[in-house]
């Protein structure tokens, strides 16, 4: 199964509620997808020099204050690092690959799960609700989040495997089905020096379509590159900075919901997870179409 | 007469379908308000008496599914399989269908004022559909018996490997399915679309609909064909 969570929020007053929000979208989802679970929040945008860093530390008392530690006696350059038991987000003017590399010189099992200057990603096994508390969502602030709920099928459960998957700088995406063709994709795309982090089926579609951005595509032009190459069964929610997309395949098999009113837009894999939304009684509420997309903006 | 109401919120589920299969006839006919249903799954199914049941709301999977004599009306959208495996009866629902609607019903009648996604119909064995809007790909899908009226378009390969049943569009048909062909209206046909709009409350006039139904090619092993189905 798999449940997918998408929330953009038009009124900038509503925006520090993003959390409350999306909670009980995320609990309602829980049984459809019981192993894992994980989110990527887009939030206030860092200067153009900064990077955000999202962190997982595979151990579990990972001391933060030593990474910072090392960092500042190595680099005379600004830090700020905020931590959430074993994940962490940290902000820097440092460059994108100096970080990188300096990140995996330190040997410390930490993993990137996100980079950008606007996106946020928490993600871990275990029950959803468990994962809302352990890293206090109710309290996420932001324009617009992509979330997921877990139901292994195709590859093992770790938090590595959760979803949402990344690739490139604030690109994520959920999905909810199995690709036929994802060992091919990567055939593709890795002799062009794209790196695979698991042997998930997700990571082959995010990959995919982040690649096509960076040679050049829309994000629709990428979307429409994805309906050509991505074979199997899928509902895809991907998040950038500004857009929200979401598409089916041509076959629709796995579900999705949209509710929008004029100050947000909620997509879930049930209705169920929608039915506490303010004014959800009155938005316009539908199930999107195979093979269309379907893209909103901040 | 009264109503007899259930909050989902403060009744479960489970005790609602319980009473509806064991304590309705206790009741004295009255008909049964189901609020806030909020998308729960399997809402009313298996129902075997003759009770108005109505759903305030969004309903989830399966809602209504094997329905038997009851007449259910959901004031909302549902998701996927409503009145599946319908046996007799009527379901109504008021919003869009999700897809399978009506999946292997052998009897009653489903309506659905919105559209249907994909699937609708499909391996139908004799119930009557009809659809105010439009209805996804692959619906009526080796659909062997009953009776499908759509008012609206139709997607991709419709009707694909029809045994007995018919359909009749009042739109568009985006593809004909494997062995599928438009036939002429008959006197009997527009009584048939008649019969069936007038039932779910459509005014359409029967001679915007044509008619499908199967060319019964596919009824006999054809060693010819070479892979041409």
């Amino acid at each position: 199964m798999c449940g997918i969570i998408g929330l953009l929020i038009k009124k900038p007053e509503l925006r520090n509620s993003l959390g409350e929000l999306m909670v009980p979208m995320l609990i309602g989802m829980s049984e459809r997808g019981p192993d894992s679970a994980g989110l990527a929040v887009f939030t206030e945008t860092v200067a153009e020099s900064h990077r955000k860093y999202s962190l997982y530390s595979s151990g579990k008392d990972f001391h933060w204050s030593e990474l910072l530690d090392a960092f500042q006696a190595q680099f005379n350059t600004t830090v700020d690092l905020q931590t959430h038991g074993n994940q962490a987000v940290l902000i820097t003017d440092l460059a994108p690959e100096r970080m990188k590399q300096w990140l995996k010189e330190q040997d410390l099992q930490l993993h990137v799960l996100s980079t950008g200057r606007a996106i946020d990603l928490y993600k871990d096994a275990g029950s959803p609700p468990d994962i809302a508390n352990r890293y206090n969502f109710k309290t996420l602030k932001g324009t617009h989040v992509v979330a997921h709920t877990r139901m292994a099928t195709e590859s093992a459960v770790t938090p590595a495997h959760a979803h949402p998957f990344t690739a490139g700088e604030d690109f994520c995406l959920v999905h909810n089905g199995s690709l036929s063709n994802p060992y091919s994709i990567r055939r593709k795309l890795e002799p062009r020096g794209i790196h695979f982090e698991t042997d998930n089926d997700t990571e082959a579609a995010c990959r995919f379509l982040e690649w096509r951005m960076q040679s050049g595509d829309t994000l629709e032009a990428a979307l429409q590159q994805g309906f050509e190459e991505l074979d199997g069964f899928y509902t895809l929610l991907i998040g950038t900075q500004d857009k929200l997309a979401l598409v089916r395949d041509a076959f629709a098999c796995k579900p999705a919901v949209v509710a929008e009113t004029e100050d947000y837009v909620a997509i879930a894999s049930e209705f169920r997870s929608l039915a506490h939304l303010p004014d959800v009684n009155t938005a316009h509420i539908y199930e999107p179409a195979p093979e269309e997309m379907y893209v909103w903006t901040v | 007469m009264d109503r007899l109401t259930f909050d989902l919120t403060q009744t479960p589920l489970r005790e609602v379908n319980h009473f509806l299969h064991h304590n309705v006839s206790q009741n004295g006919g009255q008909a049964i308000d189901l609020l806030n249903p909020d998308g729960a799954h399997n809402i009313a199914v298996g129902l075997d008496a003759p009770i108005e049941v109505n759903i305030l709301g969004h309903a989830g999977y399966y809602a209504a599914g094997m329905n038997k004599l009851a007449n259910v009306t959901i004031h909302g959208n549902v998701g996927p399989g409503v009145a599946e495996n319908m046996m007799s009866g009527r379901v109504h629902v008021k919003g869009f269908a999700s897809v399978s609607a009506g999946a292997s019903a052998h009897g009653g009648l489903l309506i659905i004022e919105g559209d249907t996604s994909l699937r609708c119909g499909i391996s139908l064995k004799g119930a009557d559909i009809v659809v105010g809007g439009n209805v996804g790909s692959f619906s009526a899908f080796m659909a062997q018996a009953g009776r499908m009226v759509i008012c609206g378009n139709a997607g991709d390969a419709l009707g694909d490997s029809l045994y007995e049943a018919v359909l009749y569009v009042r739109g568009s048909i985006k593809s004909l399915g494997a062995d599928a062909q438009i036939e002429p209206m008959s006197e009997a046909d527009y009584e048939v679309v008649k019969e069936l709009l007038d039932k779910a409350g459509f005014s359409h006039a029967p001679h915007e609909f044509k008619r499908i139904a199967s060319a019964k090619q596919l009824y006999h092993w054809n060693a010819d064909a070479n892979q041409e189905y």
